[in-house]
């Protein structure tokens, strides 16, 4: 791809080999002085080696990473100016809070008074006012969290980069932080990348996402359009999309495992074909008068509502549904079932 | 060692053979293992009640009562061996009290110079190894799989022998390999309270060479020496492996409980009791014997350090001895810690074989006796370039090649302990490469390094067996002059004797109470 002016970070055709096995394979990426970007993928997807690429802790193999321009081929690690959130934080344990934070003002060679005014606001900053002379030892996870985000903003980063920064956090604290993270990212003006494989905290936190599987890009787009319209059946039933399935177009009629269906956005037009269908969330409704019935298989309870597997005869796959209230049906009884053709999204087939 | 294969400057292998061949070999080498096995088989089978009650009980006063169960291990055989010649010998005060409680005309016991009172010191020596070892092991084993055991209806015992054997058993072995090891090795025991009957490999490479100055045989029992502690190490290193069976370990702190019958109330009381009587008492008449003059208790032994005996044997007065042992006590800290600093970089820095096999062979030294790495001191720099035989240097050059290991063992897992990301971390915020050194490694092993220096400090002044054979007869260690003193005649020199000793237990006892203090949670060398 052509290097685009005015972007802060491009990767240009990255690519990095362990051992025969490629854990990034042709990355082109580009980020915005002030963009805020969330690495999602499962593990294994490259997008921890990604951020060490960019932080110079890994040489890629091939390809150039460039910082306003610059090639950043032959600048080390220290001379860099990034900055790297760690999975599992790693803060220095024999040096306190204060410690940690000044540390990468005092390697700028930044002076004494000056490294304290800027540790007790970016200490303020993360809501750890007051803390510089505790011990990391003593720290809660959560506390450990914002003190090694303090650290990596302290030195006022062209880039911030966090890798899994909620990965060790309790439920309640992963559901709170990523609206407090996002508060703060926003006031920095700093190209954000942040690594996780969660889909929920990859919407809170970012403006954009890129999707990584098996060290490639597989979807790059806003939040917003992501979710709505995943492009790849890989990203939809990573989104957590339940009702994914192969299925055909043929004139005009949209042929699901499920039903056939008309009225589907993009079946009307173009030739038959096969195609990938994907259920949105809240487009399968439990329904006495459905057309389509099937019997109950399985039910899960998920707190705010309750997974019901039902099998449709001839289907080769189960439909899940999403229900609430009562009364629900129990495994065994047969029901009916709705699908609004809407909610119904045509991706292109499965290899 | 190269000299005596080769004494007219080629190779004479044939001579290996002749050296090996002459009986008495033999017999030294069967005298050595049956000595050291049955050493080893006691010190093991008398050191698994002693782990038990450590391992599973809580009691007041237990990790104290375990610092010291541990000191004899760390005493300088010098000492150990003063003290059981003052406890077994003709003047001990239990003989005394023997022969005039019951009006016998000869001391009743008389084991000083015969086999038992080698065994004996040789198992206060290293009860502390299995203590350490297996009651480690013990520890942290999950009572839970006991208890399943017993739910399952096993008996107490059937449950020991079905569940928590198996699973201790490696840390037995191991434990069993480096006893073994050090009773092989060992030295200054056999030679200050054995005889004549009682001849070790090792008493025997020191008599070749100080004494019958036969270079090529104690060259060739040299080798057959390291030979066999190659096999032991190898076998050790298997144990080792073994060991790191992958278990769910328990902290310490969850799996010992108070005693609860009057069973395990006795059970306590009673190894407690005979553990404090059997390494208390030894120590307790040395420091007794110090003070004990002809007529009543005083200082004359301690007075008399400072006059040079008039009967040979040493030719400085005693307490010079001191002062040379505290300065190559010194200058081996310095030596050892930055020669070991140097080295466990080297070897944390990278994995893999060559790791391994330098890690290896600057283990050696622990595995080669101490009379080895004396011998071949004295052969291999007695000619330029390296002419340090009349050095005083030498001395602490020998101590530094024994306390290295001790050094590495202490600093490399420090190093290797270090989360590579920290040095990541700090390399992102801005540290160049020796900057991430002085700011993430440093501050971390410095502890490590004061600990390795403490020990390497202790380790020279206790260092016989090669001092023996390096130090020149007016810079004597305090080990070389005790060892010079029980060999004269007499009550003065004993005395004196005594008294060096218990000056020598009270300056190792001040080295390792550096360790502790510098320790924290930094590694204890085994």
């Amino acid at each position: 791809m052509t290097v685009r002016s005015g972007r802060a970070l491009v990767l240009d055709g990255v690519g990095v080999r362990f051992d025969g096995h490629a854990a990034l394979d042709g990355v082109d990426l580009a980020f915005d002085d002030t963009e805020i970007v969330a690495l999602l993928g499962p593990s294994g997807s490259g997008k921890t080696t990604l951020l060490r690429v960019v932080a110079g802790l890994q040489a890629p193999t091939v390809g150039r990473v460039l910082l306003d321009g610059r090639d950043l081929a032959e600048v080390p690690v220290h001379r860099r100016g990034v900055g790297l959130m760690f999975q599992d934080f790693a803060l220095f344990p024999h040096r306190d809070v204060g410690g940690n934070v000044a540390f990468g003002l005092r390697m700028q060679g930044v002076g004494a008074t000056e490294v304290e005014t800027r540790v007790a606001e970016v200490l303020e900053l993360v809501g750890l006012a007051g803390t510089e002379r505790r011990a990391v030892s003593t720290l809660s996870g959560g506390e450990q969290q914002r003190v090694a985000l303090a650290r990596a903003l302290a030195p006022r980063p062209r880039v911030l980069m966090l890798d899994e920064p909620m990965g060790s956090l309790d439920r309640v604290l992963r559901e709170r932080l990523p609206l407090e993270l996002r508060r703060i990212f926003e006031g920095l003006g700093v190209t954000v990348l942040y690594v996780t494989h969660d889909q929920d905290e990859a919407l809170a936190v970012a403006d954009r996402t890129v999707l990584l599987r098996d060290g490639r890009v597989e979807a790059d787009a806003s939040s917003e359009a992501l979710w709505s319209e995943p492009p790849t059946a890989f990203a939809a039933r990573f989104l957590g999309l339940r009702n994914v399935a192969a299925g055909r177009v043929v004139s005009g009629r949209t042929i699901t495992p499920w039903a056939e269906m008309d009225g589907v956005a993009g079946a009307a037009d173009g030739p038959d074909r096969g195609v990938t269908v994907v259920l949105r969330s809240g487009s399968v409704t439990l329904s006495a008068t459905g057309r389509i019935r099937g019997t109950v298989t399985a039910r899960r309870f998920q707190g705010d509502h309750v997974a019901i597997q039902v099998q449709v005869p001839g289907a080769t796959v189960p439909l899940e549904i999403e229900a609430r209230g009562a009364p629900l049906p129990r495994a065994g009884e047969d029901v009916g079932v709705a699908i609004d053709p809407r909610g119904v999204l045509l991706l292109p087939p499965e290899d | 060692m190269a000299l005596g294969i080769a004494p007219e400057g080629r190779l004479d292998l044939a001579g290996i053979g002749d050296a090996l061949a002459q009986p008495f070999v033999l017999q030294d080498a069967l005298f050595t293992l049956a000595l050291a096995g049955s050493a080893t088989l006691i010190t093991v089978v008398c050191g698994l009640p002693v782990a038990y009650v450590f391992a599973r009980f809580e009691f007041r006063g237990r990790s104290l009562a375990r610092a010291l169960a541990t000191v004899p291990f760390v005493l300088p055989t010098v000492v150990v061996a003063s003290a059981f010649v003052a406890l077994l010998g003709p003047r001990s005060p239990i003989n005394q009290l023997l022969t005039s409680g019951f009006g016998l005309d000869r001391p009743p016991i008389q084991l000083a110079g015969t086999v038992w009172a080698v065994l004996l010191a040789s198992v206060f020596y290293n009860l502390a190894v299995v203590l350490r070892l297996v009651g480690g092991l013990w520890s942290h084993l999950d009572p839970q799989t006991e208890e399943a055991a017993r739910v399952l209806g096993a008996s107490g015992w059937r449950a020991f022998r079905e569940v928590t054997w198996p699973l201790l058993r490696p840390a037995v072995a191991s434990a069993a390999s480096i006893v073994f090891l050090f009773n092989v090795t060992s030295f200054g025991l056999v030679l200050l309270l054995g005889s004549a009957g009682t001849t070790t490999l090792e008493v025997e490479i020191y008599r070749q060479t100080a004494e019958l100055l036969d270079l090529r045989t104690a060259a060739a029992l040299s080798i057959l020496q390291m030979g066999g502690v190659l096999a032991l190490l190898l076998a050790y290193a298997r144990a080792q492996e073994r060991l790191s069976v992958v278990q769910r370990l328990r902290p310490a702190s969850e799996t010992a409980r108070r005693p609860r019958t009057a069973r395990e109330r006795t059970l306590v009381f009673g190894v407690l009791g005979a553990l404090g009587l059997f390494l208390g008492l030894p120590l307790a008449v040395l420091v007794e014997r110090s003070f004990a003059g002809s007529g009543g208790y005083g200082l004359d032994a301690y007075t008399g350090l400072f006059t040079l005996s008039s009967r040979g044997g040493l030719f400085v007065p005693p307490v010079e001895a001191i002062q040379n042992s505290l300065v190559f006590g010194v200058v081996t800290l310095g030596l050892a810690t930055s020669l070991g600093l140097l080295a466990a970089v080297a070897i944390a820095s990278r994995r893999g074989w060559l790791s391994r096999a330098f890690d290896a062979l600057v283990m050696l030294p622990l595995g080669t006796s101490a009379v080895t790495v004396g011998f071949g001191f004295i052969v291999a720099l007695d000619e330029p370039p390296l002419d340090l035989r009349t050095s005083p240097l030498l001395i602490p050059i020998a101590h530094s090649l024994i306390a290295m290991p001790f050094v590495l063992r202490v600093l490399v897992p420090v190093i290797r302990s270090i989360d590579p990301r920290l040095r990541e971390a700090a390399a992102v915020l801005g540290a160049a490469p020796s900057r991430v050194w002085r700011e993430v490694d440093l501050p971390v092993i410095r502890r490590a390094v004061l600990v390795g220096g403490a020990f390497a400090f202790a380790v020279s002044l206790g260092e016989f067996g090669a001092t023996v054979f390096v130090a020149r007869p007016d810079t004597p260690t305090i080990p070389v002059a005790v060892a010079r003193l029980l060999g004269l005649p007499g009550g003065g020199p004993f005395g004196q004797a005594m008294a060096m000793s218990t000056v020598l237990m009270l300056l190792t006892a001040l080295a390792l109470l550096g360790v502790e203090r510098f320790r924290g949670s930094a590694p204890q060398p085994f």
